[in-house]
């Protein structure tokens, strides 16, 4: 799902139907923006901009105000997400461990900045303060599972193994 | 006991309770500095720039959210107090730009008065200096900018869009380090459903949201021997623009206005109350018309643009409510490039509009793509009264000190009646003075209807009683359109004026704005409105001969054709 704008009124109702089911479970009362932002989220993955300017109307609040919600919390995501997100831990014992060089290696493999997003939709990249397994130092977490003492050597071998098609159960363990 | 006794500086005060400590320092005329502050604005309690001490208790307080209890000895002078705001300013300045010298607010800019006042030096700033913020201006115009980095996130911009004109347009986005005041994905103001009624840009204390100058245009146009720049002055600037140059609010100042722009080298100097009263007619005209066809009742004022892009965004749906008249700028442009062409016997094309406005939605109406009747773009600059005074400055002229001179003639004669228009209600009163001589021959009566938020009243004209409302400040004009909306019926007649006190609390005046300063500008042009003869605007000699000579009767084909205009739903 990607920019919609310019599109017809009839496939922007199609692409707000979602929306309208998060919406018909709440009353219209501003009280409730926060869970609709996160069912919305549920539903889109991330808070698109007509998504939100549909919660906006819907609620009779301001546009800016439920960006300002939204732009708050970092549990909400304003651009698409990938399938898989990566936190790279930058605390004090990751940090004397490695952990920059193993930061910059996945920017290297993935083409993308902390922060940032493949083209492909398939990973996200943040940084994360600690994650409270600081004796695995460096650490990496990809989705669910932890994967410690990482180098820059083994990076491209983690990452292939959450790519498609085969992703699904290799990281299980 | 509802009093309150207790000390500020050694003085002792009794207080009603719950009167803060800013509150009564100021009754004592003890100036405690602020930022966040406004008087007619919620309390935000961010700066922390107004704190004092209570000695006794060794506490620091912020003295605008704390409300005076009984035996506190608050000193705004000791050195923990005057530490605490220096320290407070200091990190203000720490993540603030530092091309003061030119800034659009330099030597205008609250922050930068109160750094000079508290002292603070550039050692106390460099200590502290961190990261910098950096996010893009925007410069899409055409009414405001904004210049985020420069912004303070005092939040008066926020809560004026909010509670004053109930958009909320502007708000805090993101946190921590990254706070930002700035509108939904950072879109321009020329994309949301802002009305550019400068109301934030009144407020802001800092260089971060402006009005679009339009000052270099002006002086490009007035040096350019090929055209022939014409003037008009909205009826609120001869009672504000006298504060630019040290005069108390509300002082008249119409004489040397006019002298002034002869000064600066206007081809012709004339007067938008010429146009107001035109507006008037012919707004009173379709009145009638749609009294007598029961029509698009209630019939709703057109004369503000922040107001009428305001209701195109919410209530598209009562559009067809909204008078087809256009605003008196417009009016009066598009007569400049005709009338007053075809009078001169000179070529439209050499005519240059320029229009002293208190307003900044003004220069956002005159891009408007219908406001080409002329042929032409037919208001080519809008000065805000901030804006004038500046171009007066830089040339050294001094307003205070100058002999008056009167308008140029055929667009500037008024009929006092006009002259209301720049406060709220003043539209209405003038258009039913109007409407009830032209019906009944009789003469209205002072309406009087005061100036800040809501007033309803009820008119007698020909033995039908109307029921008019007139509303100032959006949030307020939402709430009525609302209950039209929902079916209330028996309103026949609504005024709506964007800004608090209609035009004299224009988002383009004279800083401060505060209500207080509003009233006293209200009350000038009251003033004026009684002491001129005509007061009636279809006795304005002038606009009778326009009739006569060009445009046959009210909403006549040809008045049809150059002084009305079209809406369009913008989306919210
Ligand atoms: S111009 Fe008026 S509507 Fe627009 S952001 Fe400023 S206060 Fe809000
Ligand atoms: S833009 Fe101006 S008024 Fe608004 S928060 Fe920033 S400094 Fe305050």
């Amino acid at each position: 799902m990607g920019c919609i704008c310019g599109q017809d009124k009839q496939s922007m109702q199609a692409y707000l139907q979602p929306l309208q089911q998060v919406l018909n479970r709440y009353a219209r009362e501003e009280r409730f923006l926060v869970p609709i932002l996160q069912d919305a989220q549920e539903a889109y993955g991330y808070l698109p901009a007509e998504v939100m300017r549909e919660i906006a109307r819907s609620l009779n609040i301001s546009f800016t105000k439920v960006y300002g919600v939204a732009t708050f919390y970092s549990q909400f995501h304003l651009r698409p997400r990938g399938r898989n997100v990566i936190k790279v831990c930058t605390g004090t014992a990751c940090h004397v461990r490695g952990g920059g060089e193993v930061l910059k290696a996945i920017q290297n493999v993935l083409g993308i900045e902390a922060g940032g997003t493949t083209p492909d939709l398939e990973f996200t990249l943040e940084t994360v303060a600690c994650i409270g397994a600081c004796g695995l130092a460096p650490v990496i977490m990809i989705n669910d599972d932890t994967h410690g003492r990482v180098n820059p050597e083994n990076i491209k071998s983690i990452l292939d193994g959450y790519r498609q098609p085969v992703h699904t159960e290799v990281a299980a363990g | 006991m509802n009093k309150i006794t207790f000390t500020i500086d050694g003085h002792t005060v009794e207080v009603e309770r719950g009167t803060t400590i800013l509150q009564a320092a100021h009754s004592l005329g003890i100036d405690i500095p602020t930022l966040c502050y406004h008087p007619d604005l919620s309390l935000h309690v961010s700066c922390r720039v107004c704190m004092v001490e209570d000695v006794r208790s060794g506490r620091l307080l912020a003295s605008c959210a704390t409300e005076a209890a009984e035996g506190m000895e608050i000193s705004t002078r000791s050195s923990r107090a005057r530490r605490a705001r220096r320290r407070n300013v200091e990190l203000l300045l720490a993540n603030h730009p530092r091309d003061c010298l030119s800034c659009y607010r330099n030597g205008s800019c609250e922050l930068q008065d109160i750094t000079f006042r508290l002292g603070v030096t550039k050692e106390d700033v460099d200590r502290l200096r961190g990261e910098q913020r950096s996010f893009p201006d925007d410069e899409t115009g055409p009414a405001l900018r904004r210049e985020p980095n420069k912004c303070i996130l005092c939040g008066r911009c926020v809560r004026a869009c909010e509670e004053i004109q109930g958009i909320a347009a502007l708000g805090f986005a993101g946190r921590g380090f990254n706070s930002i005041v700035t509108t939904a994905f950072d879109l321009p103001l020329s994309e949301i459903n802002c009305a550019n009624c400068g109301q934030c840009s009144a407020v802001c204390p800092v260089g971060a949201i402006t009005e679009v100058s339009e000052i270099n245009a002006v002086w490009r146009a007035l040096e350019d021997r090929d055209k022939f720049v014409v003037v008009q002055t909205a009826p609120s600037i001869q009672a504000t623009i006298g504060e630019e140059f040290g005069l108390e609010p509300g002082t008249v100042v119409t004489g040397q206005l006019v002298a002034a722009l002869r000064l600066l080298g206007f081809d012709r100097v004339f007067s938008t109350e010429f146009t107001a009263d035109l507006t008037v007619l012919e707004e009173g005209w379709e009145f009638i018309s749609r009294i007598e066809g029961n029509k698009d009742l209630p019939h709703i004022t057109s004369c503000c643009p922040g107001w009428v892009k305001y209701a195109e965004h919410n209530y598209p749906d009562l559009i067809d409510h909204l008078s087809s008249a256009k605003s008196p700028q417009q009016m009066f442009s598009t007569l400049a490039k005709t009338y007053y062409a075809q009078q001169l016997g000179i070529d439209p094309a050499q005519i240059y509009t320029v229009s002293i406005m208190p307003c900044t939605a003004k220069k956002f109406e005159k891009e408007r793509p219908e406001h080409r009747d002329s042929g032409y773009q037919d208001t080519d600059a809008v000065l805000t009264t901030r804006e004038l005074a500046r171009m007066l400055k830089e040339v050294g002229i001094d307003l205070v000190h100058l002999p008056e001179e009167h308008y140029d003639s055929i667009m500037g004669s008024q009929s006092g009646a006009a002259t209301i228009f720049g406060t709220t209600g003043g539209v209405t009163e003038a258009a039913l003075r109007t409407v009830k001589e032209v019906l009944t021959g009789e003469p209205l009566d002072r309406l009087n209807l005061g100036f800040l938020g809501r007033k309803e009243a009820e008119v007698e004209i020909g033995g039908r009683t109307f029921k008019i409302a007139v509303v100032s400040g959006l949030a307020e004009a939402g709430r009525i359109l609302d209950e039209v909306r929902a079916g209330r019926s028996d309103l026949d007649w609504i005024e709506v004026m964007a800004c608090p006190h209609g035009c004299v609390g224009g988002g383009g005046q004279p800083r401060p704005n505060s209500k207080a300063i509003m009233d006293k500008r209200a009350q000038g042009l009251a003033q004026l409105d009684r002491s001129n003869t005509i007061r009636k605007s279809h006795e304005n000699p002038d606009v009778i001969r326009l009739y006569e000579e060009y445009l046959g009767e009210p909403q006549s084909g040809r008045a049809h054709e150059l002084l009305h205009t079209t809406y369009q739903a913008r989306p919210r």
